[in-house]
Formats: C-alpha cells, structure tokens, sequence
C-alpha cells in the first residue's frame, strides 16, 4: 500500500505534500465545474526544471492513488528522455504500476499528443502545458487576457487566424490550435498538433491540463463540445499525410519525419510509438521494416 | 463522549490514501455529473455530520479555505471542534466569503444566490456546495444534461432545496459565475457542477 519502507525519512506520496495535493485537487474540481477555464493555483517547485512537465507532474501526483497504472508519453513516444524520466519517477515517489499500453493505463501524462488507441471513460489524459493563455501572444498582459476571458472577447483570435489566410492563402496554425469548449472558453489545448484537435470533442476520458511554470490548471470534463475555431469558406482541417508509416504501414495516423541519411533520405513512421509496435505484432508492416522482424522482444518500460 | 474526545476521534485512519480515495470519487463525480461514486466510511464525525459529507471536508478543506456551516450544523460544538481539530479550516462569516459550505438539512438552506459566486474574472472564486441528502432516489426526478453527460442522466436526491429546479436555472445562466453542489449520500457522492443544466420532466 505505502511506498516501500526504509530506514530513512521518505518523501509523502506522490511527493507532494498533503496540503499542496488539497490545493491542486481544490483547483482540478473547480477547472472541472468550468470547462476551459484557466483556474490560477500556486504551483510548486519540482525536482525538475521548467519546460519540462512540472505541472503535468503536479496534476498527475495529486490525483493518483496506488490502484492507479500510469503510462507518460512525450511527442507520442513513451520511450525518450521526458516520458522515461517521468515515468521514473512516479515509480520511485509513488510506487504504481506503470505500463507502456495504451488500452491498460488508467493515468495517461502526456507531452504534446493524443494516444492514436481510443480512449475510454475512466481514463484521465494529464496534460503538460507550456502556455495555457490561448491569447499571449497575441495580448502580453494578463490583465487584459483576463478582461477578453470574462467578456467573452475572441476577435482577436480570429483576426489572428484571418491573417493566416490573408497571407498564407490558409490557416497556417498547425500546433496548439484554438479551440472553443462548450461555446464559451477559447482554450490553449497545448503544443499538440491540430490532428489531435478532434479527438478531444466529446471524448469519454476526463482530460485535465497543468501548467507550472505559468500556474494554471484546466479541465475537460468528458463528452465536451471542443470545437476548433476557423471560418466558414475556411473550415478547420487536420494534417493529412501522403504515404503511410514505414514501419507499420498504419494510415490516418499522426507520423514523425526521421532523417535517415545525409543525402536526403527520410522516412516517416508513427509518432505513437505504442500504437506502431502494437501494428508491427499484429503482422502489418510497411515499406522500411525489416524484412525478418526482429521478435520485438516485450520490454518493460524503462528504469 | 466529552467534546474533547470527539473533536480528535473519527478522522481518517490512513490520512494519505483516504483523502485520495475520497478526492478521486468527488472528482469522477464532479467529471460525470448525475453518477453516484460509491465511497466506504472513512471517517466518523460527530452528528448532524455524515460521514461522507465529514470525509469529503476532510479530504478537500484546509486552513486556506473557510467553512460555512448551516444552523443544524453550527448548533452542536463538537461539529466545529472535530472540523477544527482535523482540517484546521477558519468558520466563514457570511455565506459568501465560504469557499466550501456544508448543509445538513438542504430542504431549509439559503438561496444558492447567497453563497459566493465568483467573478467573472474569477469565476473559481465560488462556493462549493456540500448537501447531506439521504439518497439519490426518492426525491423528484431531476433530468440532466451538460458536459461530463453523454446524453442524459437522471437523479432524483431527496431534501432538496426548495425551488431548486428554478434556483438551478438561475446558477446556470450566471455561467461561468455560479456555485458547484456535491451531494454527499451515505453510499457516496454525486455532483451537479455549474455547467449542469436540468431539463424538468414531464409528470
């Protein structure tokens, strides 16, 4: 039940300390209540710097238990150094089972995608966000991103996304794409690619977002309205790709470009690296995997 | 009992886990509006306090955020020794400057207008509602949609406050001002978030 016993003082559950956890959690319900909302809360130091998921940590520690399996990806990979270390950890501070599947976690953290896998109701998808404030770069003071938030006053936004088109010919917004939650909040949904967008509207899973370094934690409740903003004779659209993963042959994915060589060879290949090897058992194979696949050998998610 | 004795008696027995336990169901609950999320007895407060609604004060409420109690409950001492001595939590003056209010008896509470709203800069600065019902079956059937609901859900808790259909009504068009209520029932909680809306039934 409890952390494993030692003979030294250990850190709290979780790291966290109970009075903190009462705060975030205080926050978490109150973002819940307010779809979109970016509720202030007073974030804390973590072993770790800035920039690096401090409040995705924070959200995930306050609401996790011993029951919990917790799976952490960054960039759709749960196997590089942000989602290894995170996920090391929770080990470590809050001993729970950890798991690379998609389908088996009941905690995912989450830097900058969505699982291609479905997720299901009673999963929570945590969020690390860099900028919460959908309107910052637009208008630095918060002061007046406040004002637009209680007015209800987006103009701006759209202006913004207006003079995409007017000087690229379309909305050249490919990350963090505004979105409008419930027809009232517009809402920063991290760096995630606009492909991702769609797979937040009315998703079972509770998604919560946490920024530390800018003290804001957000919420979706499940089976939200999360409408990405565009215009009528410029509807919203996601990425497409021409070719298939080369690993997986896997289509309507979300594919990262990899530099093979240094005479412009490249491939492309699923960003969800659980999704790719899951395929690649299943026998579906692209253009670049090997020929004899190596018998993937199940790993367990790294130390 | 003296109120000594019941001030320090009936808290959680493993603080850690407890709070978490009691958090993740006001949070599934708060995420699904109109889904019980059954919660064992944690903890043991003096009465007109239930256990579910003592633990959830337990498990959310520190010495940042004032208390409203309602007469039934500010009556007894030993409700606000217990409350003191486990959460530390300071009494709130007036309705509105609570950030959590616990209501033994809904059925006679205050207008949900009373309590703190929040701004609309701040709409977080609001009141959350704890309401001691006795179940989630016996009263009028409350039908509900909003975010959380993937199409309809239905609750129909007892005591409710009077007029709470047309009160609800008014919570909602406050949005994003408004309070949060979680009714605390002896299996467990429910939880009717602002964004909420109730569609009255039809007979």
């Amino acid at each position: 039940m409890t952390a494993q016993p030692t003979d030294i003082a250990t850190y709290n559950f979780a790291y966290l300390d109970e009075q903190t956890k009462r705060m975030i959690r205080r926050a978490i319900l109150k973002g819940i209540a307010i779809p979109g909302y970016q509720v202030p809360f007073a974030s804390r130091e973590m072993p770790m710097p800035y920039g690096w998921g401090t409040g995705g940590v924070q959200v995930t520690a306050s609401i996790i238990g011993p029951e919990d399996v917790l799976k952490v990806i960054d960039q759709g990979a749960d196997d590089t150094t942000n989602a290894v270390s995170i996920r090391a950890f929770f080990k470590k501070v809050a001993n729970v089972a950890v798991t690379t599947d998609t389908a088996k976690a009941t905690i995912i953290q989450t830097r900058h995608r969505i699982p291609e896998h479905p997720l299901t109701a009673g999963q929570v998808l945590v969020y690390q966000v860099p900028i919460p404030e959908p309107l910052r770069f637009l208008e630095p003071r918060e002061t007046e991103t406040r004002k637009m938030h209680a007015l209800e006053e987006y103009g701006l936004m759209h202006v913004k996304l207006y003079e995409d088109i007017a000087r690229h010919g379309r909305i050249a917004t490919t990350y963090a794409y505004p979105v409008k939650v419930e027809g009232r909040y517009v809402m920063d949904p991290s760096p995630t690619p606009k492909f991702d967008n769609p797979k937040m509207h009315r998703s079972p899973a509770l998604q919560l977002f946490g920024a530390g370094r800018e003290k804001r934690i957000y919420a979706l409740p499940p089976f939200t309205d999360v409408v990405s903003l565009d215009f009528e004779d410029h509807p919203f659209e996601v990425q497409t790709f021409d070719q298939p993963c080369a690993l997986c042959a896997a289509e309507n994915v979300y594919l990262d470009e990899v530099i093979l060589d240094d005479h412009g060879g490249h491939m492309f290949v699923c960003s969800d690296t659980d999704h790719c090897e899951k395929r690649r058992e299943q026998g579906h194979r692209g253009h670049l995997a090997p020929e004899t696949p190596p018998a993937l050998e199940k790993r367990e998610p790294a130390q | 009992m003296d109120i000594a004795t019941q001030a320090i008696e009936g808290g959680f027995a493993d603080p850690v886990f407890d709070a978490q336990t009691v958090f993740r169901a006001v949070m599934d609950a708060m995420a699904r509006p109109g889904t019980l999320q059954p919660l064992p007895v944690f903890a043991r407060p003096p009465a007109p306090l239930s256990a579910t609604a003592g633990a959830i004060a337990l498990a959310l409420c520190d010495n940042d955020t004032p208390l409203w109690l309602d007469l039934v409950l500010q009556a007894p001492a030993a409700v606000k020794s217990w409350l003191g001595f486990h959460t530390g939590a300071p009494l709130a003056h007036t309705p509105a400057d609570a950030h959590f209010a616990l209501i033994a008896t809904p059925a006679e509470m205050m207008a949900l207008d009373g309590f703190s709203q929040g701004t609309q800069d701040y709409p977080d600065r609001s009141t959350t509602l704890i309401l001691q019902v006795s179940d989630l079956v016996s009263g009028a059937p409350l039908l509900l949609e909003g975010p959380g609901i993937e199409t309809t859900a239905t609750i129909a808790p007892a005591q409710m406050p009077r007029h709470f259909v047309e009160q609800w009504k008014q919570n909602n068009q406050r949005f994003p001002r408004g309070v949060d209520i979680i009714l605390a029932t002896p299996e467990g909680v429910a939880c009717l978030p602002r964004t909420t809306r109730i569609k009255t039934m039809e007979a």
